[in-house]
């Protein structure tokens, strides 16, 4: 499991995380949610390596992340679908979603990742020969998910993947994550969306201004009048 | 052979060096967005190595020209790790800056090494490339044949390398988002050290071929075939490995039709390569298949 104890960034004198903890267990669906500039993104790059945290614990499974390097991160078993998917626009689909096998070296393992993506998003396999560039905003967030699960990883992150996505496209990624929570994969994901996030998720918390204020059951936080006032809008 | 057949035979063996040598600078382009200046000094390297195993340690040419492709890519890896890495996230102008000296520090190095120094120093041409062979009718000298077909062949390897294999996948990620490349559990540095050994290792192939053409060496005998195989970068597309090919066969071909067609203004050769980059930067400075580049942060 992973575990982010009191976690603090900066950018030069920007204070962007402020003593975030949270834990993700094995097996379960954690939402960290927060409106824009709240923190989510730097949470997800402190956690793969890409930013450095000035103080605080980031563990997997009690192994510490801090100082290794994004690809030793991945090699340790946490993958990142990124914020505005980052797709590699010249390379093909299939060539995408190998590259996110980069680091596996068991071929039938990776052949196997591939046919579940495919089965995950059929419209994937469809478009193998296509540039990643050609592709539509939803099938480009079906390729970044697909790609980060290519790397057949322990936790796989999400750092809102249903931005900009129209409502049945939403509707399709998180039938796609529902599929992957009744396979007992881990997932962290990472929404401004609280009510498709907390259809889904087991546990979530808040972050507002780089500062976790309130987490809960999912049920629970539905129910907050925090949450409901400020992100859900009732 | 008639007379315009032959001129394209050597503009088309003249840039297939030029494409050689291209690669590299288009390559390093791509992924850190900088010149690199010392490329051309890299590639003069090149010949000094087979020349120190060949003359001074007398080895087999054979052997010395793949040590001397060995050291010269080793070279670029080592430049890269010493000097540019150091300054990823520093300042673009930086890296021109740290370049420039690394090509300076390269050329001095010539002319203090014994054996070596600031004179002319014969280059040592292998049989099989003065040897004359008769294909049908044709006669034709073993530089015609064999450095086309040697440079020809580098150049189909490196595509197979580029467009096949998993680091080559990595190498084309990489050219457009660092960071996501990481992402995908690819050692960056690994990634850009293998660049750096491939397109030293493609320039040091243009080198050899090179002094097989022109037998002589000479510490600044980077600089021209340098700028011009830049040029031929610039032509293609900057940063785009399949112009970079491209613009080097078309600018060797340029060159040699410009020199053979107006024999009068042979001496103004490089006034025509360096006009050509010009009016490129100019008028279209993503080349013939490059597309805009994002400067990255
Ligand atoms: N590269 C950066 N440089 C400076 N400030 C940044 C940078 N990235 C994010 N920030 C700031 O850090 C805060 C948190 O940003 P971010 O983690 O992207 O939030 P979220 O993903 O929740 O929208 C914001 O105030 C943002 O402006
Ligand atoms: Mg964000």
């Amino acid at each position: 499991m992973l575990e982010i104890r009191n976690l603090h960034v900066f950018y030069g004198g920007i204070h962007a995380l402020q003593g975030v903890s949270f834990s993700v267990p094995k097996g379960s669906v954690v939402t960290l949610l927060g409106a824009n500039g709240a923190g989510k993104t730097t949470t997800l790059r402190a956690i793969m390596g890409l930013v450095r945290p000035r103080e605080g614990a980031i563990t997997l499974d009690g192994r510490s992340l801090l100082g290794r390097r994004p690809h030793e991160i991945v090699r340790l078993g946490l993958s990142l679908a990124p914020e505005g998917r980052r797709i590699f626009p010249d390379l093909t689909v299939l060539e995408n979603l190998l590259l996110g096998a980069y680091a596996r070296s068991d071929s039938a393992g990776v052949a196997r990742d591939l046919e579940f993506v495919f089965s995950l998003f059929p419209r994937l396999k469809e478009r193998v020969r296509q540039r990643g560039g050609t592709l539509s905003g939803g099938e480009q967030q079906m390729l970044a998910v697909g790609r980060a699960l290519m790397a057949g990883p322990k936790i796989l992150l999400l750092d809102e993947p249903s931005l900009g996505l129209a409502p049945v496209l939403i509707a399709e990624m998180y039938r796609a994550f529902a599929r992957l929570k009744a396979e007992g994969r881990t997932l962290l994901l990472v929404e401004q969306n609280a009510r498709a996030a907390l259809s889904l998720a087991d546990y979530g918390y808040v972050l507002e201004t780089g500062r976790i204020v309130a987490h809960g059951s999912a049920p629970a936080l539905r129910e907050s009048d925090l949450v409901r006032r400020a992100y859900l809008g009732v | 052979m008639s007379i315009f057949l032959q001129q394209l035979l050597n503009g088309f063996t003249l840039g297939s060096l030029y494409a050689l040598i291209a690669i590299g600078y288009t390559l390093v382009y791509g992924i850190l967005r900088f010149i690199n200046f010392a490329h051309g000094d890299i590639f003069m390297f090149a010949g000094y190595w087979l020349f120190y195993w060949f003359f001074i340690f007398q080895l087999p040419w054979w052997l010395a020209a793949l040590l001397a492709v060995a050291l010269t890519a080793g070279m670029g890896v080592v430049i890269e790790r010493v000097a540019y890495r150091p300054l990823r996230h520093a300042p673009r102008i930086s890296l021109f800056i740290t370049a420039m000296g690394v090509s300076f520090l390269l050329g001095n190095t010539i002319i203090v090494l014994p054996w070596a120094g600031g004179r002319q120093k014969p280059f040592p041409t292998p049989a099989f490339m003065t040897q004359v062979y008769t294909v049908g009718t044709v006669r034709i000298q073993g530089v015609t044949l064999w450095v086309p077909l040697i440079a020809a062949a580098c150049l189909l390897a490196l595509l197979f390398l580029v467009y096949r294999t998993k680091v080559g996948r990595a190498m084309r990620a990489i050219a457009t988002d660092i960071e996501t490349t990481a992402l995908m559990g690819a050692d960056i540095n690994r990634v850009i050290s293998y660049t750096f050994l491939v397109g030293s290792a493609l320039a040091a192939v243009g080198g050899i071929l090179w002094g097989c053409r022109y037998p002589r060496l000479q510490w600044d005998m980077g600089v021209l075939p340098g700028l011009r195989s830049f040029t031929a970068a610039v032509v293609g597309g900057i940063g785009n490995i399949v112009g970079a090919m491209l613009g080097g066969y078309l600018l060797g071909l340029a060159e040699i039709l410009f020199v053979a067609f107006l024999p009068h203004l042979s001496g103004l050769r490089d006034a025509f390569v360096f006009g050509v980059l010009i009016l490129f930067l100019l008028f279209k400075p993503t080349g013939i298949l490059g597309k805009p580049l994002k400067e990255k942060v």
